[in-house]
């Protein structure tokens, strides 16, 4: 379906829904192509190719709500699924707080080119996709004696939606993007250590095709022999690469939901200092080809660039339409965007130049946060740094504390953000940090 | 990685409603040979005999070792209750084919949406060329596979409307609020999947499975002196809308109350490494996440499991028996065959302290000369299947819970859990615990919770010094995601002691 044709099924199965019993209605329609290539040692692995296609309607019938999602697009049997729709819907409970919004916080259009869809990835053909994975695997197969295992992969894909509510709404949005990857495990004395990198741009002419299998292959190398060190408190640069799984809780307790639900650290401390004045976050909707950049949310919302956290004090939530009429507050989108962060001025080596001893930390491994309390613990992996210089990895160790306590000792943000990923997080120096080891 | 159904939903949103669209269902048969099931399924997916044989025909053209079509047709319903009224719900109608092709142990593979001629002859075009040769001769003489019938359905989902499910959701709220004045929230919600899956490959095997899935999650918040503690508990089966009943209501409230209120309670255990005492049952997400994943051939096939090289060696204390279950009746983790047309069976995989068996899918068997294990699973006909676990579970050790308890000076008892995760390569596994125990000198005292245990596979393994004779299935909503698939487990354990694990806590 190209887009015209999107709209006109969208309008179709709202009209129907109006027609049938609903008083409000909206459709959002989601199709995407997309192609990956796996290499492992120098044979293709896996090759697969798919196109996928969904449509998502959400019914507002007597004051009462419910949701509807299926891959089946036939007209016919579409209009029959809005009618079962309404009859289901029927059988719920009222909620007054159920409604589309209102038609004035909608994007209206006029937004500058966010430059995100690059159409040529279509017309790519599978041996230079093959020729690239095979690229980025030669970088590093047989380059090391202990090597047991390489494995690299082109993926890419190309997706574009539209939504259309009942009261006025109508936006259509696409996306492409593109990644290789690379991966290796060596053989040791003590276990297979593996680790990974990759590259991943929203057009193919912009995305760095070499030294992915290298750098893979340099932090494999590093990571052998790895031990534990005593437990302790210690001082802790995160690298760039892992920072954003520290602050996906805080995003977590941001949200709508989660205040309502009485499941958030930070319910109640709008105004309020909940991190080091280090730290001033923004969410930007506007970046020029950032992987989050868009003009309007899930609901039609428009968005724009605004202050999440401000020198540590805590300035706004995400708060969708639903939530945001529970609770009483204006709806800012419950969708995160860019993730930007207020820069430092040197990167993770010049951190660790200056750390007398401390855990740089690179890896996650499991762990949780309790979204009521914020008490967190997580399995970590990295490296003991002594006087400026990595002495050797660590491993089998967990960090654990309080979100707030965590973000109050942020000492520093670096100035060396991940392109290609919505959350630009620098690496982070984070004091008195609880290591369980030994 | 693992985690619970109530943590997944909050990542991947809602789904589901009442009874919903199926397409042609139950029409007679076209005048094919086969007997009764078969057919409706043929008919349901719209597609004959012969139009299978030609599609596998077209992906084996260009000399694949092997060829398989997996159509799925699967509703999701999903209810929720908040602020005492059950005022949300969704659904999700999810419809198509994967055509896979092997050739050695590399694989093509693509699906289609729309089941046609014309787009399944595409898509077993591009599947094909995984391989670049000429043709081989193939079985087309179709044997239908008779599957056991694992989980039977007194009352189908599709015969279940929202209003059916209702009174139970409000009952969790009713009991959760009756049971402690401390209750501020109460969330609760039913989620039920019914699949339809027809199977047919280029050894002529056709099968067909109707697949039921439900669970019902409750969470209870608490404020007391202005400090606010939750705990989600779940339960999961294969079975129809008999498995809601007021006594499984009532169960899943008095837990959520209990455990909530252990929570105002509970502090942090002093970091560092000490005996770690798993209690019977949920426990098993230790065998889950210590060795099972490494125990998956394709980690092995491809040595970056740190038990490549230990088959037939000895892993673990002789009383220390392993297995991994596909065949528990109404069991979460069950499967009449797996997503490739193997029988499920009940795996053993360590064996009176020896690794006897990997877990194995079709690509890895053939890898190990071995029979399939009935373990390639996935996530849906988007998916290619991998070797994935079941139900994974310890049989009975020699020793008692109290005396396990009592012989522990300082350590921690550990007994419920959100999430898990591994490191297949290097071993390193980690679960978080939501609830749990100081134990000092034999005896239970602090309740902890929310810090992360971290060890190595194989040392963790050898290190479990004691097991007890109460081994006991989790039935929590437990999901496992590898490789971005995401396939429903179970696990089970006997209350057992490991002689040493990293604890993450606080330091002085």
């Amino acid at each position: 379906m190209n887009t015209q044709e999107k709209y006109n099924l969208a309008e179709q199965v709202i009209a129907h829904a109006l027609k049938n019993g609903a008083q409000q209605a909206s459709v959002s329609i989601y199709e995407s192509r997309s192609s990956e290539i796996e290499i492992r040692d120098q044979q293709i692995d896996k090759l697969s190719e798919s196109n996928r296609n969904n449509m998502t309607i959400n019914l507002y019938v007597d004051k009462k709500y419910s949701s509807h999602s299926t891959n089946r697009m036939k007209k016919d049997e579409l209009m029959k699924f809005v009618d079962e729709g309404i009859a289901a819907t029927r059988y719920l409970a009222e909620d007054e707080y159920r409604m589309l919004p209102g038609p004035e916080l909608y994007y209206k259009g006029g937004g500058s080119d966010l430059n995100v869809i690059d159409s040529s990835i279509a017309s790519i053909e599978t041996p230079v996709k093959i020729d690239l994975a095979k690229a980025v695997l030669n970088e590093a197969f047989k380059k090391d004696g202990r090597i047991i295992s390489v494995t690299s992969s082109y993926s890419d894909s190309l997706s574009n939606s539209v939504l259309v509510t009942s009261n006025g709404f109508k936006g259509d949005s696409a996306r492409s993007n593109v990644d290789l990857y690379a991966e290796i495990s060596v053989k040791t004395d003590k276990g297979r250590p593996s680790d990974y990198w990759y590259e991943s741009a929203l057009f193919f002419d912009k995305l760095k095709k070499t030294d992915i299998g290298k750098k893979a292959l340099e932090r494999t190398l590093k990571k052998i022999g790895p031990t534990k060190i005593s437990s302790g408190k210690y001082p802790m640069i995160m690298e760039n690469r892992v920072a954003a799984n520290l602050l996906s809780p805080v995003f977590s307790a941001l949200q709508g939901y989660s205040l309502y639900q009485k499941q958030s650290f930070l319910a109640g401390k709008k105004d309020q200092p909940v991190a080091s004045k280090v730290l001033t976050i923004f969410d930007d909707p506007a970046i020029p080809s950032g992987p989050g950049s868009r003009y309007f949310d899930g609901e039609g919302l428009a968005l724009a660039k605004r202050p999440i956290i401000e020198e540590g004090v805590l300035r706004s939530y995400y708060i969708d339409t639903y939530y945001g009429r529970k609770l009483g507050m204006d709806p800012t989108s419950g969708s995160i965007t860019n993730v930007v962060f207020r820069l430092g001025d040197r990167d993770m080596d010049g951190m660790i130049k200056s750390l007398k001893k401390g855990i740089l930390v690179t890896g996650f491994n499991g762990g949780n946060c309790n979204g009521s309390t914020g008490d967190f613990s997580y399995g970590i992996e990295g490296y003991l740094v002594e006087n400026g210089a990595i002495i050797h990895p660590v491993n089998e160790m967990n960090i654990t504390g309080n979100m707030t306590q965590i973000w109050m000792n942020l000492a520093e943000a670096g100035n060396d953000i991940i392109e290609g990923s919505s959350f630009r997080v620098p690496s982070l120096m984070i004091d008195n940090v609880d290591f369980s080891g030994i | 990685m693992l985690y619970k159904r109530r943590d997944f939903i909050r990542i991947s949103g809602i789904t589901a409603a009442g009874s919903l669209v199926i397409p042609s269902l139950l029409q007679s048969c076209k005048g094919s040979a086969l007997s009764g099931n078969f057919s409706t399924y043929l008919d349901h997916f719209e597609v004959t005999p012969e139009l299978l044989k030609k599609v596998i025909r077209i992906a084996m053209s260009k000399g694949g070792d092997y060829a398989d079509l997996y159509f799925e047709h699967t509703l999701n319903n999903y209810s929720n209750l908040e602020d005492g009224k059950v005022n949300q719900a969704s659904s999700n109608v999810t419809y198509g084919v994967g055509i896979r092709v092997l050739k050695g142990d590399q694989t093509g593979y693509a699906f289609t949406e729309i089941i046609s001629p014309e787009a399944m002859i595409k898509a077993a075009n591009t599947a094909a060329s995984i391989a670049n040769d000429t043709g081989k001769t193939i079985i087309e003489n179709i044997s239908e596979y008779t599957a056991p019938n694992l989980y039977p359905v007194t009352t189908s989902w599709e015969d279940t409307s929202v209003k059916d499910k209702i009174p139970f959701l409000e009952r969790v709220n009713e009991k959760i609020f009756g049971l402690d004045p401390k209750v501020t929230k109460v969330n609760a919600s039913i989620g039920d999947t019914t699949s339809y899956i027809l199977f047919y490959n280029s050894e002529g095997l056709l099968a067909c499975d109707y697949r039921p899935l439900v669970y019902l999650n409750a969470t209870c918040v608490m404020e007391k002196d202005g400090r606010i503690e939750n705990f989600g508990v779940s339960s999961s089966a294969r079975m129809g809308s008999e498995f809601l009943t007021n006594d499984l209501v009532d169960t899943l409230a008095k837990d959520a109350v209990e455990k909530t209120n252990l929570q105002f309670e509970a502090g942090k255990p002093k970091a560092g490494e000490m005996e770690v005492v798993m209690s019977s049952g949920e426990s098993g997400i230790l065998l889950h996440e210590a060795i099972g994943h490494s125990f998956e051939a394709d980690y092995n096939r491809k040595e970056t499991s740190i038990f490549s090289d230990k088959l037939n060696k000895k892993v673990a204390e002789n009383f220390i028996t392993i297995v991994d279950d596909g065949t528990l009746p109404s069991n979460r983790g069950s499967l009449n065959f797996d997503d490739e047309g193997s029988p499920t069976e009940n795996t053993v995989i360590v064996k009176d302290g020896l690794l006897t068996s990997y877990l194995h899918d079709r690509i890895s068997a053939a890898y190990y000369k071995v029979k399939p294990t009935g373990n390639g699973r996935r996530q849906s006909f988007r998916f290619m299947p991998v070797p994935r676990m079941r139900c994974t579970r310890m049989e009975n050790g020699p020793h008692k819970k109290e005396e396990i308890i009592a012989s522990v000076k300082n350590g921690i008892y550990v007994d419920s859990f959100s999430n898990g995760q591994v490191n297949t390569g290097q071993g390193d596994f980690t679960f978080f615990v939501k609830a749990g125990y100081i134990i000092e000198n034999g005896k239970l005292t602090m309740p902890i919770k929310d810090i992360n245990i971290i060890g190595n596979g194989p040392q963790a393994l050898a290190d479990i010094v004691m097991a007890a004779n109460d081994t006991k299935l989790a039935d929590g909503t437990w999901t496992c995601g590898k490789a971005g698939q995401s396939v429903p487990v179970t696990m089970g354990l006997p209350t057992v002691k490991i002689k040493k694990l990293v604890v993450g806590g606080v330091n002085a």
